[in-house]
């Protein structure tokens, strides 16, 4: 890790982090015992061993001149650690909560494991932990490989990577203290949204300066979906969180907007976040992973084009059908829905232009678990796209709204498609990144496929049909034109479903741990002798100038 | 563009003659299918704008030509709902609850309308059969502590026990032991008292020495509100220490307990929540639970 920087570069690298461990010592001394305080120990605690690092590795060897000439892999290798450690934490979580449900004395009367509080961990462990981190790590991989450059920074990466894992890490510890602005998946208080901001910049800047050292004339569509996901979260994160702390010593921060506005913006920003971050960013996965693993050409490039700005430009819209039946206007439903149903033909355009991908492939689909992993992702990726739409019709989401539906939903396109993409991208990447000739084992990534396939099907079907079942009692009259059934006897119908719902996130947990094994067994075997010589940066100046 | 690219084998496309890292791009046309779906999604939305509210101009919006509006929806929605329910909800409000009792066809609404109204509002503590658990009372005995007739039930919801509201039921059986008013003597006797009250067999010639000491502490300190013979008041909620019913628990401890530490139960007002009419139901609804359980 330090190895690979100048001396110079291990300086700023030891400036920066001391300044985030004074920020932590400010925060421990205004914060005082309140959980402002406890965070600040914690920043000063990784920060400090962060320091700790760089300090071992400050006198070892300059690098040699050579290393322009090399593409930039340590980040990423780090970046995958932290997205499997994530994975087992978030799929963990996932799997308390849900058992909490079918058994609630697993709360164990203790504030912190209630379920309140360990709901965001889940959604926060799984989507900006496992999520991110895989985004980010494949970011940094996919944009060096489709232009042919180095990443235009040797510490600024370490610090996109650690500096968004201390946010993450902020955020998760909050939760299990009671900090929380109530805004669901936007749920971190105001200084770890403050220090994400920091982070989310460095990464745009980043990735711009590496997209224009590029040697090659085009831009990858990849890269496209990337810099959409990175530049759209910055604006939703930004916008959502604008807020006033109680004040500089405390936690604690209350929103700028105000009643229906806030439920809009919030709801604006949850859904863009579902498009940029679980969407955008898994389909710049998609459009390298796929092709690299097929040895195919892309379908279309026109499709590409239509998606990627149908994408882009009808989600933005969307965010109101998450409000439906609420104090909003009748009319913003309306645009909220309407937009919601155009965007379903982008959306399917992405997931068909890579299954047509797949043709003259589908031996390989067949033989390989990797592989299948992706295209079972593109498969759940045009259904859950669908149901998306199908939901965000209003007659439709009057049975669906509040329902086990829409949980269902949500994991369709979290487990079926953004965690299948990203395991079938990691099995790709991993071999690559470390240079070894394939995986440790694929009968192990056979396992992990048809565990994780298994699971996300017992899970989507359990919270199906206790979705709709739900919705329906909630919605029956008698003859006499009262309530057919209590919400008691609703919840007494969703039991089977909830221990069926946790029986599956327990599969799907155990075949990222089956993952975990496979990919530190595969970075433990010795390098594939042949390497890969052809994997590197073009020479400056050998290639088309970037830009033109 | 295609006249840079190579042909694909496959699909006998070329593709658009770029290459990033190993991979390419066919310059397929977008399918014809894929534009033809695109129209319709278009055309549905639009038909929608044009039927339903949609865009917003300045302080206004398009109100569309279908003139729906949900609030609107709801609001009539809510008077149809209202006036399905208005035949049998005017008797339940204004006959009186004999006369509800009688009509069987009426009983019948009351039952199945009954058992949602208080699942939704009652089963939280006194279970989804009404017949309660520890510290909450079973609704399904011959036992109350308020009265069991459909008037006192009624009032009892409406008012609530210990409750912020001005008429509320007020019972607290004071803290004997903690507060000073009786030593543990006392109350260890009283208690051995009760206790006998309702089982005669502990009475034997180690215990009548205690047993008749507590005697003696009830008729001075209990009496008034349980009665000389220890059946109760309903009327202020003192309840009957004979039977075999004991919302806080008949054994031995338990009564040191209650007698020691004494007991302030609580019961939340549903005047606010409920209509006159659903408590009504409710209260017959409860009265009925009672009765269908021998």
């Amino acid at each position: 890790m330090v190895a690979a920087l100048t001396s110079a570069e291990r300086q700023s690298a030891a400036v920066i982090l001391l300044v985030v461990a004074l920020a932590g010592l400010a925060m421990a001394i205004l914060g005082g015992t309140g959980p402002l305080g406890v965070h600040g120990v914690l920043v000063m605690l990784f920060a400090g061993a962060l320091v700790a690092v760089v300090f071992a590795g400050f006198y070892a060897p300059e690098p040699t001149e050579d290393r322009p000439t090399r593409y930039y892999d340590d980040p990423i290798k780090v970046g995958i650690a932290l997205t499997m450690a994530w994975a087992v934490f978030g799929l963990f979580m996932g799997l308390w909560v849900a058992a909490q449900l079918a058994w609630p004395s697993l709360a164990f009367d203790a504030a912190w494991s209630g379920f309140g509080r360990l709901r965001p961990t889940h959604t926060t462990g799984v989507i900006f932990g496992f999520g991110g981190n895989a985004l980010i790590a494949t970011s940094f991989h996919v944009v060096q490989r489709t232009a042919r450059a180095r990443l235009a920074g040797q510490v600024s990466p370490w610090f996109v990577l650690f500096g968004y894992n201390l946010f993450c890490l902020l955020a998760v510890s909050g939760y299990l203290m009671g900090v929380t602005q109530s805004k669901e998946y936007a749920e971190a208080e105001w200084y770890a949204d403050i220090w994400l901001v920091v982070v989310w910049v460095t990464y745009f800047v980043l990735y711009l300066r590496t997209l224009a050292r590029r040697r090659e004339p085009h831009i990858y569509v990849a890269n496209w979906y990337y810099l959409a996901f990175i530049l759209v979260v910055a604006v939703l994160h930004v916008v959502n969180n604008i807020a006033i702390p109680v004040s500089l010593a405390h936690a604690k921060s209350y929103t700028v907007w105000a009643g229906v506005q806030d439920a809009m913006v919030q709801w604006w920003y949850g859904h863009n976040a579902v498009a940029f971050f679980l969407t955008a960013g898994f389909l710049g996965m998609l459009y390298y992973y796929l092709p690299i693993r097929a040895q195919r050409p892309i379908f279309s490039y026109r499709l590409s084009i239509l998606s990627f700005w149908g994408i882009t430009f009808f989600y933005m819209w969307a965010g109101s059908h998450h409000l439906h039946y609420t104090a909003l206007p009748h009319w913003v439903q309306t645009l909220g829905m309407t937009f919601s149903v155009m965007l379903l033909v982008p959306s399917w355009a992405s997931a068909g232009n890579a299954l047509l991908t797949l043709n003259g492939a589908w031996h390989r689909v067949r033989d390989d678990a990797t592989l299948r992993f992706i295209t079972v992702a593109a498969v759940f990726y045009g259904l859950s796209t669908f149901e998306g739409s199908f939901m965000a019709i209003r007659p439709v989401n009057a049975l669906s709204h509040y329902t086990d539906w829409t949980v269902g939903h949500v994991h369709a396109g979290a487990l079926g498609w953004v965690a299948l993409i990203t395991f079938g991208s990691i099995y790709t990447l991993v071999p690559a990144l470390w240079q070894r000739q394939r995986m440790y084992s694929a009968a192990l990534v056979e396992l992990h496929f048809w565990l994780a396939l298994a699971g996300v099907l017992v899970y989507v079907f359990a919270m199906w049909n206790s979705g709709i079942v739900q919705g329906l009692m909630w919605r029956t009259y008698t003859e006499e034109g009262t309530l057919a059934y209590s919400f008691l006897d609703s919840l007494v119908a969703m039991y089977p479903y909830y221990i069926a719902r946790a029986f599956g996130g327990l599969l799907f947990l155990l075949g990222a741990l089956v993952g975990c094994y496979n990919i530190w067994m595969t970075v433990r075997a010795a390098p594939h002798a042949a390497g890969r010589a052809a994997d590197a940066p073009q020479p400056g100046g050998a290639a088309a100038v970037a830009g033109e | 563009m295609s006249e840079t690219g190579e042909r694909d084998p496959v699909s006998g496309r070329r593709t658009t003659g770029h290459e990033w890292n190993g991979i390419t791009e066919l310059d397929t046309p977008v399918p014809r299918g894929v534009l033809m779906f695109l129209i319709v999604t278009h055309v549905f939305a639009v038909l929608w704008w044009v039927l339903m509210p949609a865009w917003p101009l300045g302080t206004s919006y398009t109100q569309g030509l279908l003139g729906i509006d949900q609030r609107a929806t709801v609001e009539r929605e809510l008077v149809a709902a209202t006036a399905r329910r208005a035949d049998w909800m005017a008797r339940i409000e204004t006959a009186g609850f004999d006369a509800i009792r009688a009509d069987a066809a009426l009983m019948d609404v009351v039952r199945s309308t009954g058992a949602r109204l208080f699942g939704d509002n009652c089963a939280a503590c006194h279970g989804v059969d009404g017949t309660g658990r520890a510290n909450y009372p079973d609704l399904t005995d011959a036992d109350w502590q308020w009265g069991g007739g459909p008037e006192a039930i009624a009032e009892t919801m409406r008012v609530g026990v210990n409750a912020p509201h001005p008429e509320s039921r007020i019972a607290q059986m004071p803290a004997f032991g903690r507060d000073g008013m009786l030593d543990r003597s006392a109350v260890r006797s009283v208690a051995a008292y009760v206790y006998a009250l309702g089982n005669p067999g502990y009475s034997t010639a180690d215990t009548i020495d205690t047993i008749e000491a507590g005697r003696e502490v009830f008729l001075t300190t209990c009496a008034a509100c349980h009665g000389e013979d220890g059946t109760g008041e309903p009327a202020i909620g003192a309840p009957n220490l004979t039977d075999d019913y004991w919302l806080y628990g008949g054994d031995l401890q338990s009564i040191v307990t209650s007698v020691h530490g004494g007991r302030q139960g609580h019961m939340p007002t549903w005047d606010e929540r409920l209509t006159d009419a659903q408590i009504r139901l409710l209260a017959l609804y409860v009265h009925d639970l009672g009765i269908a359980e021998p």
